[in-house]
């Protein structure tokens, strides 16, 4: 039986930091930064990280299907929020997925995540129901480094499985070799990178190729057959070079979208094959292939099956989905880069009783609210209680799930007195189509949007808080606009 | 069918400390600051005081939860003494727990006293706190002026009314409460502002800006109420009685139903309805004589107007504007400053309402003294957010009335 993708998903941060606002704080102290000082690279809000990312791209990727058929949910990340938490499986409950399912981190290489993808088509060959598999990164980069311009934050996903698939894995093949190009230790926050030309010559050049030969010897594949080569790395002329090592076509070079997004690590071989599934037609031949410690190489062929895949953002979407960011202060603020004045107000305990998240996780994770079979009206939360006046029936309630609910604005404020890492706070009320209402924090609300009474809103899993105290972080749904007007129209 | 409250109850004396940053105080220099002027007033000793009320909403930044505070501050001898908390309305659940105390027979002579403590935070506006364990989990990271700023964005959407007309009317609202607290010795704020000033101020929560917000104060005040026999017994004339006593509570409906557009208070309405049934009162714009109501935020005092029946719905920024509410208007609305200047000290707000509606009605409210005699005064207390809030009416008048 062959196995391949389903499904694919994007997800893209839609604040874009220009490149050139980095180097013009930085290039005194490093001139050479200024040779990096194009385009512009992806910033994930405030309150998104890898786990709300990969949450997006699986949203992103299981849109128009049945979430019930997923077996398991794999993730892939070397910016896990959770060491000692499955992030899979906050994944998988934002999903709302069955608790029937397997679920699997992938982590510690920037080889993640194609690793995490062909341990996926492997097991997807036993037959169980489709992966679901996501990844994410959200890299955290020193002050004035090279990695700081050159890396994006970003998310892919795929359904994985047998069946309709379209894209049939070929073949995948895995050369691992503990070349150390760079590295992060224990309690380390940041990269360690050696010499860059050293990579390229030592590490790339000789490791790479011998994968991809591997793959398509094995598959019966020629190098010029290939229509799309998703190679990941930043460093210019990287999959040029290997390409012409093994023979690809330099016409099938895959965009590396350094100049709109950047590198988003250990996804990013991941968002570059979720990218080339979006334009792809049947009979194309994509070769992904990755590199840390080693190299992964995978070949598709597309199938017909593309063309009655529901219609999806994917990464072209988010990456339209979009807002120049000038201000380099913000990015270092919310990656703790600077020492900020946060005020006494930023003070507050933000402890979470795990039981108390327990008892209410399907409220706070899923969004599930209640629906009552007396009367029908629908709300948020639930609650024992019916909130319809003309019926107060007890224990109706039956669940409601709001998260793909989209919603229009009620009231709305924009708040500079309570704290927000990023003033002003925007919330307010949201109602659902198909009733139900919620107070809402709203997120992703960019300074050239217009909110109004009536504009439409789509729900997004975030970080609510951060506990930082105890380093936990807790999440919940956030409207964001969906389609406001800007400023001035 | 119960009959009400309506002038079974007298406010014998009543005292009010000076409000403001009282950084030199505790919450028990503001108790006693109080309770000493209403005691004089009510002319009796502490011994005939037999229950007392406390009334304190953000208990953990001062005294803590009990009554005991009160009970020590005051050295009451062993008296039955209670603590309440209502978010905003504490002041009034104090006041409403002693009239009851007195209407019922349990005693003959309560006193009602809230306090608040609120300048030891180290920040302007009011203590960011916590909400609850499961609230926290999923409630907007919403602030006082945050949530009331969305009254405007609803109430502006609902009625047609364009940005800058709802930010002119809202700054007539406080310009209009500064003019009224620089009469008042014993308001936080007692500077005069143009609208200009208003209008221009830096944003708070879109579209309230700093002048669109009462002042956060330390302060109390004390009411003292028995029986209108009692009070005569004691010399009174004139006596002022209590004519309504009315609370209302959300049910989730605003937060949870959409049945609720946003743009007024689904509590005020049931309570203002009940509170002028209770009083007799048929015709609230031609009979009640001066309103204290919760102006937390301009909008708020904006829209309580419509939802008190004194403004037709939709017409509240016409009557703001024509000068309806002003000191000089016909229905003066916060004669002594309002939460806006005269301050917000929580849970002493609803008492300080009380006791200007108490010195107007006999004629010793000193400079900001209103010249037609007041009748039925109607104070009003919002606790909580539009969308979820507890509101507190109190009408008080000349007995018999």
């Amino acid at each position: 039986m062959e196995v391949g993708i389903l499904a694919y998903g994007g997800y893209i941060p839609q604040s874009r930091l220009q490149r050139s606002e980095i180097a013009k704080a930085h290039a005194w102290f490093n001139p050479g930064l200024k040779g990096l000082a194009k385009g512009e690279r992806a910033m994930a809000n405030w309150d998104e990280d890898s786990v709300t990312m990969a949450v997006e791209a699986a949203r992103d990727c299981l849109a128009g299907l049945d979430r019930d058929q997923v077996a398991a949910v794999y993730m892939a990340s070397t910016t896990f929020p959770f060491v000692d938490r499955q992030n899979a499986g906050i994944v998988a409950d934002a999903l709302d997925l069955r608790s029937n399912l397997q679920t699997l981190d992938f982590a510690s290489s920037q080889r993640a995540g194609s690793a995490a993808l062909a341990v996926a088509l492997q097991a997807a060959k036993g037959g169980s129901g489709p992966i679901l598999f996501t990844t994410a990164e959200k890299r955290k980069t020193l002050a004035a480094s090279p990695l700081e311009l050159t890396s994006g934050d970003g998310a892919a996903s795929f359904l994985v499985g047998q069946g309709k698939v379209i894209a049939r894995l070929l073949g995948s093949h895995t050369e691992a070799v503990d070349f150390v190009d760079h590295f992060r230790g224990e309690n380390e926050d940041y990269d360690y990178s050696w010499e860059e030309r050293w990579i390229r010559d030592e590490g790339v050049v000789k490791i790479v190729p011998a994968a991809i030969a591997a793959v398509l010897e094995a598959s019966g594949v020629k190098a010029g057959d290939i229509t799309t080569f998703c190679f990941p790395l930043a460093a210019r002329g990287s999959a040029a070079a290997v390409a012409k090592k093994v023979g690809i076509p330099e016409g099938a070079i895959a965009d590396n979208l350094q100049a709109n997004c950047g590198e988003t690590g250990t996804a990013h071989s991941m968002v570059m094959l979720a990218q080339a599934l979006e334009g792809a037609n049947p009979g194309d031949k994509i070769l992904v292939a990755s590199f840390g410690q080693g190299s992964d190489a995978l070949l598709f062929e597309v199938t017909d099956e593309i063309k009655s895949l529901p219609a999806r953002r994917g990464v072209s979407g988010y990456l339209n989905r979009r807002y120049a960011e000038n201000n380099y202060s913000k990015f270092l603020a919310f990656h703790d880069l600077v020492k900020m004045e946060r005020g006494i107000r930023a003070e507050t305990d933000k402890k979470t009783g795990l039981t108390t998240l327990y008892r209410n996780k399907d409220m706070a994770q899923s969004m599930i609210g209640g629906e009552c079979s007396q009367c029908g009206t629908v709300q948020f939360p639930k609650s024992r209680m019916c909130v319809n006046e003309n019926c107060g029936a007890i224990d109706t309630q039956e669940d409601y799930s709001f998260a793909e609910r989209t919603s229009k604005v009620n009231s709305f404020t924009a708040d500079r007195l309570t704290y927000s890492p990023d003033p002003p706070a925007y919330y307010g009320m949201v109602q659902f189509e198909g009733g139900g209402r919620l107070m809402s924090d709203f997120t992703d609300v960019s300074p050239d949007m217009e909110i109004a009474v009536g504009t439409p809103m789509r729900m997004m899993f975030r970080v609510k808080d951060y506990d930082n105290k105890r380093n936990f972080r807790r999440y919940f749904w956030k409207a964001a606009p969906d389609g406001a007007a800007k400023k001035g129209e | 069918m119960a009959s009400g409250i309506k002038d079974k109850v007298a406010i014998l004396g009543m005292g009010c400390s000076n409000f403001g940053e009282r950084w030199n105080d505790n919450a028990e220099d503001l108790m006693i600051e109080a309770y000493v002027e209403a005691l004089a007033d009510a002319g009796i000793e502490k011994s005939q005081i037999e229950a007392a009320w406390l009334a304190t909403a953000i208990e953990e930044e001062h005294v803590g939860k009990s009554a005991v505070p009160l009970s020590m501050a005051l050295r009451l001898p062993n008296i039955p003494v209670t603590r309440v908390e209502n978010y905003c309305a504490s002041g009034s659940e104090a006041f409403r727990g002693a009239v009851y105390a007195v209407a019922s027979g349990a005693c003959d002579i309560a006193l009602a006293l809230g306090v608040e403590k609120l300048k030891d935070t180290g920040y302007g506006g009011l203590p960011q706190r916590n909400r609850g364990s499961v609230n926290d989990l999923f409630w907007a990271n919403a602030s006082a002026p945050g949530s009331f700023a969305q009254l405007a964005s609803a109430y502006s959407a609902k009625h047609g009314v364009n940005r800058d007309d709802m930010k002119r009317a809202m700054a007539h609202i406080s310009v209009k409460s500064h003019d009224n607290g620089s009469r008042n010795p014993k308001a936080h704020l007692r500077n005069k502002i143009d609208e200009d000033k208003v209008m221009n101020a830096p944003m708070i929560a879109e579209p309230l800006g700093l002048f669109d917000c009462c002042g956060v104060s330390d302060g109390s005040a004390c009411a003292i109420v028995t029986t209108p026999e009692i009070a005569r017994s004691l010399g009174k004339k004139d006596l002022i009685t209590v004519k309504a006593l009315q609370l209302s509570a959300s049910n989730g409906r605003e937060a949870q139903h959409n049945s609720w557009d946003g743009s007024h208070f689904v509590t005020t309405r049931a309570a203002a309805n009940r509170a002028y049934k209770e009083a007799g009162i048929t015709k609230p714009r031609d009979q009640v004589s001066m309103f204290e109501v919760h102006d937390c935020f301009s909008v708020t005092e904006l829209v309580t107007m419509e939802d008190l029946f004194i403004s037709d719905e939709g017409n509240a920024v016409k009557d703001v504007m024509d000068g309806f509410y002003d000191a000089d208007g016909k229905i003066p609305c916060q004669i002594d400053g309002g939460l806006k200047c005269f301050g917000h000290p929580i849970g002493a707000s609803g008492l300080r309402m009380i006791y200007e509606m108490y010195l107007q009605m006999q004629g010793r409210a000193g400079d900001r003294q209103r010249k037609e005699e007041p009748v039925f005064g109607m104070t009003h207390n919002l606790g909580g957010f539009p969308h979820q809030n507890v509101c507190s009416i109190t009408i008080v008048g000349k007995e018999g009335a």
